[in-house]
């Protein structure tokens, strides 16, 4: 199979600079005494989809929960260096978790809707930072189902519960409930990992259009969703990042034999 | 206030008051633990377990209410385990669906959650009321009555968790059914079923009502089972409730004895679940 | 193998050759069938058993009891004299006793229980998580003549020196509530018996509740958390309404096991037929406490068809308070799909 197999749209900058949002540097990750992720250096660049690769188990999700100290609910789970978001180190133990989860939203590889109504779902997160009125959350709400690329299929039935909609319509909903605080950066693990080709597609349509406001980063297992959506693309593998680069220039060609391995389905 | 803040600050106060509440409930668990051991193991002595139930103002023992105790306890855990297993059997893997399933399932809850002195006043109504004098197997039967739905109620449990892959490997190799119940699923899901059976015995060593109206209870010792029958949880009944001194004191020791012997039983039912789960 | 045998090689079935095979497949599987059947109808044979039981229970409840159903009629349920050598009987107290020491003991248990399994799944470090779980769930398993005795020779002296002056001298002064809380303070009685059944339920209500928040998937749990939710809010808002069915159902056990409950109750409620005034603090009676103290010695006309009666009344509240929560999961469970 060769490389080219691969349909990579060329994504065009311009000449816009890159803005870096989020940034690890000498990032280590410790599972008790399991050593998970070796010295990170990596940028996240602001208003791109960057995409994670690489087999199970070589640290991609866990490099994702560290973006919002997600593994801090977890006493063995350690995390050392820097990563810093819009140039804060969110490691730094001053850090207001309340506010960085704010900013940084998280959508995962199951649908999680809580239950609870379609709106509250969306008003959960939003009234936990915001103090609105009434009708100002019917409009957030509102937004935020557009956002998701929702609204249209459930307008009429907002009261109802949350797990009443199919997988998709789930998943979409979690989308437009992380939207709807209005984060900087959206975490996607493995988003479309438990939907069917029609829903996924819907929710790739969906990144490509939310990235215009938002930073995404999203952990996937499969690479043509990486080279569909993605502006980068990270390869790790066992627990280090062996490539970084432009998608387009990871997937035609890539500069570590490793990568390329990989993509080609050399590997594993 | 900001928002955040004011939910920080209900966070806190919220898991402050569930590090109280765990609190709250431990002291009087430690309390009631504390005094039992206090009171009771002053009270433990040789007398205990060599001498009868002595009228007030003597010294006296527990022996005939230990041995009553045991034999109803024993007796009643053998009628009703049988009964029990053989009803959770049909349950589990006959009674999947039909009306005489579910009737029983529904009605086993009912007796599960049945005040056990209702149980005593039935077994009255139908045995003491008959042989015209309270007995010993008044008091077995009401006693078994209070094991069966435990047992039926773990057995069916305990079986549903065998896998179905299990039962078809069996029935594939032509096996009948009922040697597949017997030998394959029931083996599977032995050691829950024995824990079930344990935490039964646990729960009717301490149980007091249902005898007030069945064994009662006797001073002197009996082995014959058609006689009222002493038995410890009656003994502490009436003499913590006299005030008598010495009857308070064997009462404290009575009060010992059922509960290490209750807290062992489930300690042992523990271990042996969590063997059968290593297998 | 056999019948392998006596169909060779049967290329093309016929309808022919079907009724042939049958009667072999239906002469074997009779055979065969013995043992099952035996078995079958054995299990079934005990399970009709448990069901008659009940049936058995009732019957016998309602004949016992048919003199003071015939003499005092509905009526029984609210008459407050219970008085044996007048061979007059009513219900209304220890029906009173019945619930009313059921309702403080679930006042005090469900947020306290709460409270622990919170504890015990979201606060406690990992290592106290299991010693203080096994020690909620053995508790739990100490017989209630424990809690009993414990309660009327160490709680209530305590509770009437201590703790019963400073109600009243707080609790007692509020208009309305107050009268909750007046009284002299006796050690034993109603408020009591509620306390001393709510320290006994904690345990079985806690254990549940422990058991159905640590089943909640640990992804919805994060979701929240990933939206800025604290702690209390995720419990609150999210783990709380996922596993609302278990924690109605270990609710409901703690009630049934209070109302139920005979010698924690019988050594502190005071067993008295007598009450006058809306007081806590006043000793009363329960249905389980009077046939404890009374059965025995209760002549075998009418008196002891009333107490007979008291049984059957209990019965009958124990049922409706299961029926009520199965009725009430099931709606639960059906609503869960349309509306929240």
């Amino acid at each position: 199979m060769s490389v080219s197999a691969f349909a990579v749209p060329q994504k065009n900058f311009g000449d816009v600079r890159e803005e870096v949002q989020i940034c690890a540097r000498g990032f280590n990750f410790y599972y008790g005494k399991f050593h998970a992720l070796k010295n990170i250096d990596l940028d996240i660049y602001k208003h791109r989809v960057t995409a994670f690769i690489g087999p199970s188990g070589c640290g991609k999700s866990t490099l994702l929960r560290t973006m919002n100290r997600m593994y801090q609910l977890y006493p063995e789970q350690r995390a050392e260096g820097e990563l810093r978001l819009d140039g804060k180190n969110i490691l730094d133990t001053d850090v207001d978790l309340i506010d960085l989860r704010a900013r940084v939203g998280m959508v995962f590889q199951k649908p999680t809707p809580f239950p609870m109504s379609i709106y509250e779902n969306i008003a959960f997160g939003v009234s936990m930072h915001e103090r609105l009125r009434r009708s100002e959350m019917d409009d957030r709400v509102e937004w935020a189902l557009r956002k998701g690329a929702l609204w249209e299929e459930v307008k009429d039935k907002l009261r109802q519960s949350g797990t009443s909609l199919s997988g998709g319509q789930q998943q979409r909903l979690c989308i437009a409930r992380c939207i709807a605080v209005k984060p900087e950066v959206l975490l996607l693990d493995e988003p479309t990992s438990a939907l069917d080709p029609i829903s996924t597609a819907r929710i790739e349509e969906l990144i490509m259009e939310l990235k215009k406001d938002f930073t995404i980063v999203i952990v996937t297992h499969n690479m043509q969703q990486a080279a569909r959506v993605s502006d980068y693309t990270a390869y790790m593998y066992l627990g280090e990042l062996i490539e970084v680069g432009r998608t387009d220039a990871i997937f035609i060609k890539p500069s570590r034999r490793e990568t390329e391995d990989y993509i080609t389905g050399r590997f594993g | 206030m900001t928002l955040h803040a004011r939910r920080k600050l209900v966070n806190q106060i919220a898991l402050a008051l569930s590090l109280g509440a765990m609190v709250f409930g431990l002291f009087w668990l430690l309390w009631i633990l504390f005094e039992v051991v206090r009171l009771g193991f002053g009270g433990l002595s040789l007398d205990l377990f060599t001498k009868m139930t002595p009228p007030p103002g003597s010294e006296g023992g527990l022996l005939n209410a230990i041995v009553g105790s045991l034999i109803l306890v024993g007796m009643a855990s053998l009628v009703g385990t049988p009964i029990g297993i053989l009803a959770g059997i049909y349950l589990a893997e006959y009674g999947q669906r039909g009306w005489l399933a579910s009737a029983t399932r529904f009605i086993n809850d009912i007796l599960l959650s049945a005040p056990s002195i209702v149980i005593g006043l039935f077994v009255y109504a139908v045995v003491v009321t008959r042989m015209k004098s309270f007995s010993g197997i008044a008091g077995i039967i009401a006693l078994a009555l209070i094991v069966i739905p435990v047992v039926v109620r773990t057995t069916e449990n305990m079986l549903a968790l065998v896998p179905n892959t299990l039962r078809e490997a069996a029935f594939a190799l032509g096996a009948q059914k009922w040697k597949v119940i017997c030998y394959i699923t029931a083996r599977a899901a032995r050691a829950g079923i024995v824990t079930g059976v344990l935490l039964a015995v646990a729960r009717i060593a301490g149980e007091t009502a249902p005898l007030l109206f069945t064994a009662l209870s006797n001073q002197f010792w009996s082995l014959d089972v058609s006689e009222p029958m002493a038995n410890l949880p009656v003994t502490i009944f009436k003499f913590a409730m006299s005030p008598f001194n010495d009857w308070q004191q064997i009462a404290w020791a009575g009060v010992f004895l059922i509960t290490v012997g209750v807290l062992l039983i489930n300690v042992l039912a523990r271990l042996i679940f969590k063997e059968g789960f290593k297998q | 193998m056999d019948i392998t045998v006596a169909h060779p090689v049967v290329a093309v079935p016929t309808s022919d050759s079907i009724t042939k095979q049958s009667p072999g497949l239906s002469a074997r599987r009779k055979n065969s069938g013995l043992g099952d059947a035996l078995f079958f109808n054995i299990t079934r044979a005990f399970a009709v058993f448990t069901l008659l039981t009940l049936v058995g229970i009732i019957i016998s409840l309602l004949i016992s009891s048919w003199p003071s159903l015939q003499r005092f009629g509905i009526s029984f349920l609210w008459h407050a004299e219970w008085n044996p050598p007048a061979q007059h009987f009513g219900a209304l107290i220890p029906i009173y006793g019945t619930l009313v020491t059921s309702i403080i003991a679930l006042a005090i248990a469900v947020p306290v229980s709460f409270g622990i399994a919170l504890f015990l799944t979201e606060l406690s470090p990992r290592w106290l998580r299991r010693p203080l779980g096994t020690a909620i769930e053995l508790l739990a398993a100490i017989p209630s003549i424990v809690y009993g005795m414990w309660g009327l020779l160490v709680f209530a002296p305590f509770f009437g020196q201590y703790v019963q002056p400073v109600l009243a001298a707080t609790l007692g002064n509020i208009p309305l509530v107050g009268t909750l809380f007046r009284g002299p303070s006796l050690g034993i009685g109603l408020l009591s018996a509620g306390i001393i059944l709510a320290i006994m339920i904690i345990p079985f209500i806690a254990a549940v509740m422990r058991d159905v928040f640590s089943v909640t998937p640990s992804l919805l749990k994060e979701s929240a958390y990933a939206l800025g939710a604290t702690t209390w809010e995720v419990t609150r808002k999210v783990v709380l309404p996922y596993t609302k069915v278990g924690v109605i159902g270990g609710v409901m056990l703690g009630l049934g096991r209070a109302l139920g409950e005979t010698m924690a109750v019988t050594f502190v409620i005071g067993n008295t037929n007598f009450l006058n005034n809306a007081s806590l603090f006043s000793p009363g009676n329960s249905i389980t406490s009077a046939l404890a103290n009374e059965f025995q010695e209760a002549d075998p006309g009418l008196h002891s068809a009333a107490l007979i009666e008291l049984g059957l009344i209990l019965f009958l509240i124990t049922f409706l308070v299961l029926a009520a929560s199965k009725w009430l999961l099931l709606r639960l469970s059906r609503g869960e799909g349309s509306r929240t």
